[in-house]
């Protein structure tokens, strides 16, 4: 299948321009210093030098891995931006298109392949780095949060969303600007997040109408959340949570999307690599 | 325009490229103004053009990569951009580009696969066209570290994949030294001895006029010209050194095509070289000596120029 082909050539291209290898260079220096950070945390005390108890420091270290994770889910948003805006302008720009699009292969499995490949590429990152931190922080401090497969469902989710509108963009506009345009919509959504759950602590409908659009208009900021609820020890939202000041925390979420707006999300990924395609087909090359 | 009327549509057999008043605009630019022609299979076909003259569009609305805002067109029998019939068709794009970060072997094993060539075939097939574009030393060497030229020879090799019935080539030797355009030729020359048609997109003129068999001559989109190269040149003439020309001798040669003089030297225009001798004949029985006779051929160049010129003219008017 010509899709599969254009997919294997994506993770080959990305393995031989060394992204890759850098990736996976840097996280594991990153890993290795939170690693050392988690240990460290093992050795503070109270005040009056008692150690601290270990439900208090799993909590703290949940809290730590929070932001660990945030780390990890905007290098990723930001990888996938980058791979991603070229993906299909630059080939277009450069000539490289022109002689495959002239071969029997529809522009539909150009994009198909190419938004598989991209695709896998972020299934491997996150899960590479999913694996290799939690098993860094359950070695230092012997904390496994609840559910690490949902946490790495929802960032490779979260990933994958900002690479399709990425790739959307690189079927009209350059690299450059497809990129700009990706990160700018994926930090207001951001926004938009936090906004509405602020919009819901001080029961202001309107603002939290705008964070819900925002949610479904691009839908990283929820299935953040939705990874922030994976890592949170149910403890921490049972006793800590009950208080409604935390809820626009980014940091912390009191319930995982619905299933609703999951089903929303998958159709927004089909939607957005149809719209793709089409986009692609009805460019004159 | 010797070729005469537009053909009628639909194509028939032994056609390789079809197309009736196809059109292309961009906006209010027109790329192209009603493109009729045909190409015959097992023909090279020359497609002349200053640039911008519509030339590439031409091409990319063969192979369905750009859509046509009116006309018609049809590649081997079957409508232009037909997902089954470009897999036998092979395309040297003028903008080559092809992965940097791949090897020969590999963009060639890449089109292999994309033009549905079966499996088996994939080593005698990458290994005969890095043989025959004369980089089989390089088979295993990153293309991003190849020469333009290099990655030329490389695009001609991809275009050759999977025994194409239709080879189209954008400006195959832009970047390409005399020896690789020489290369080039022998390999155009090889395609038509195959019964592979040739479409050559060029602004090379003696490129054109050393393998192709017919050609077409465009501007600003539209054919001012078409047909075999000999009836594109027309018949030429003769041009003689004479000394004691009267009027006799003047009349024999001025009866025989447009008589011009130019430093000694009498040239005829329109004179088929088997009347020639004749020619000389009458003239000598006219009193006048003969110290030269060379015949005088137009080049496609002078052909070109004229038609452009001719065309501008009108386009003033």
């Amino acid at each position: 299948m010509a899709a599969l082909t254009i997919a294997r050539l994506t993770i080959r291209e990305a393995a031989r321009r060394k992204l890759l290898l850098a990736l996976a260079i840097l996280t594991v220096i990153v890993i290795g210093l939170t690693g050392w950070g988690f240990q460290h945390l093992t050795t503070l005390t109270n005040p009056d030098g008692t150690p601290i108890p270990s439900t208090e420091l799993h909590l703290a270290t949940s809290q730590v891995l929070v932001l660990v994770e945030f780390m990890f889910s905007g290098v990723l948003a930001l990888s996938a931006v980058v791979v991603a805006s070229p993906a299909i302008s630059s080939e277009l720009e450069s000539g490289v298109a022109l002689s495959m699009l002239a071969r029997p292969l529809s522009r539909y499995q150009v994009v198909l392949g190419k938004w598989l490949g991209l695709a896998a590429l972020i299934v491997i990152y996150v899960a590479g780095t999913t694996a290799l931190e939690l098993t860094v922080v359950g070695l230092t401090t012997s904390y496994v949060p609840p559910r690490p497969v949902g946490l790495a469902l929802y960032l490779s989710g979260e990933g994958i969303v900002v690479m399709s509108l990425a790739l959307l963009i690189s079927t009209r506009l350059s690299g450059m600007t497809a990129g700009v345009i990706s990160l700018v919509l994926f930090f207001l959504a951001w926004i938009g997040g936090i906004a509405g759950a602020i919009g819901d602590v001080f029961g202001s409908n309107a603002i939290k109408n705008a964070g819900t659009i925002s949610q479904l208009l691009l839908p990283t900021d929820a299935l953040w959340r939705g990874s922030v609820y994976e890592l949170e020890p149910v403890l921490y939202r049972t006793v800590l949570g009950a208080t409604t000041e935390r809820a626009g925390n980014p940091f912390f979420v009191q319930s995982p999307p619905s299933a609703a707006f999951l089903g929303w999300t998958l159709c927004w990924v089909v939607g957005i690599v149809a719209l793709t395609a089409w986009s692609l087909h009805r460019r004159e090359v | 325009m010797p070729d005469g009327a537009a053909p009628p549509a639909p194509p028939v057999d032994g056609e390789a490229v079809r197309t009736l008043e196809l059109t292309k605009h961009y906006g209010a630019s027109v790329a192209l103004a009603g493109l009729t022609m045909v190409v015959q299979r097992g023909e090279v076909f020359g497609f002349l053009g200053p640039n911008g003259s519509g030339k590439t569009t031409a091409v990319k609305l063969l192979l369905g990569l750009s859509r046509p805002t009116g006309g018609e067109a049809w590649v081997l029998g079957r409508p232009a951009g037909d997902r089954a019939t470009r897999r036998r068709v092979g395309y040297l794009p003028e903008l080559f580009r092809y992965q940097g970060w791949l090897s020969a072997a590999e963009v060639l094993g890449l089109h292999c696969r994309l033009a549905g060539v079966a499996r088996a075939d994939w080593p005698a097939q990458i290994s005969g066209a890095l043989t025959t574009v004369g980089l089989s030393g390089h088979a295993d060497a990153r293309v991003e570290t190849f020469s333009k030229g290099m990655q030329q020879r490389l695009g001609l090799g991809v275009a050759l994949l999977g025994h194409p019935e239709l080879v189209i080539l954008d400006e195959p030797t832009s970047a390409l030294d005399p020896v690789g355009r020489a290369d080039t030729r022998t390999i155009i020359r090889h395609l038509r001895d195959r019964g592979c048609a040739v479409f050559l997109n060029s602004h090379l003129l003696g490129e054109v006029e050393q393998i192709c068999d017919r050609a077409a001559v465009v501007s600003d989109g539209r054919v001012l010209a078409i047909g075999r190269l000999d009836e594109l040149l027309g018949t030429g003439g003769v041009r003689m050194r004479l000394t004691g020309l009267n009027e006799t001798g003047r009349a024999a040669l001025a009866r025989r095509g447009a008589l011009a003089e130019h430093e000694g030297w009498f040239v005829v225009d329109g004179v088929e070289a088997d009347l020639v001798p004749e020619l000389v004949a009458e003239v000598v029985a006219s009193g006048a000596r003969v110290y030269a006779v060379e015949p005088v051929r137009q080049t496609l160049e002078e052909r070109f120029l004229a038609l452009l010129d001719a065309e501008h003219a009108r386009w003033r008017r």
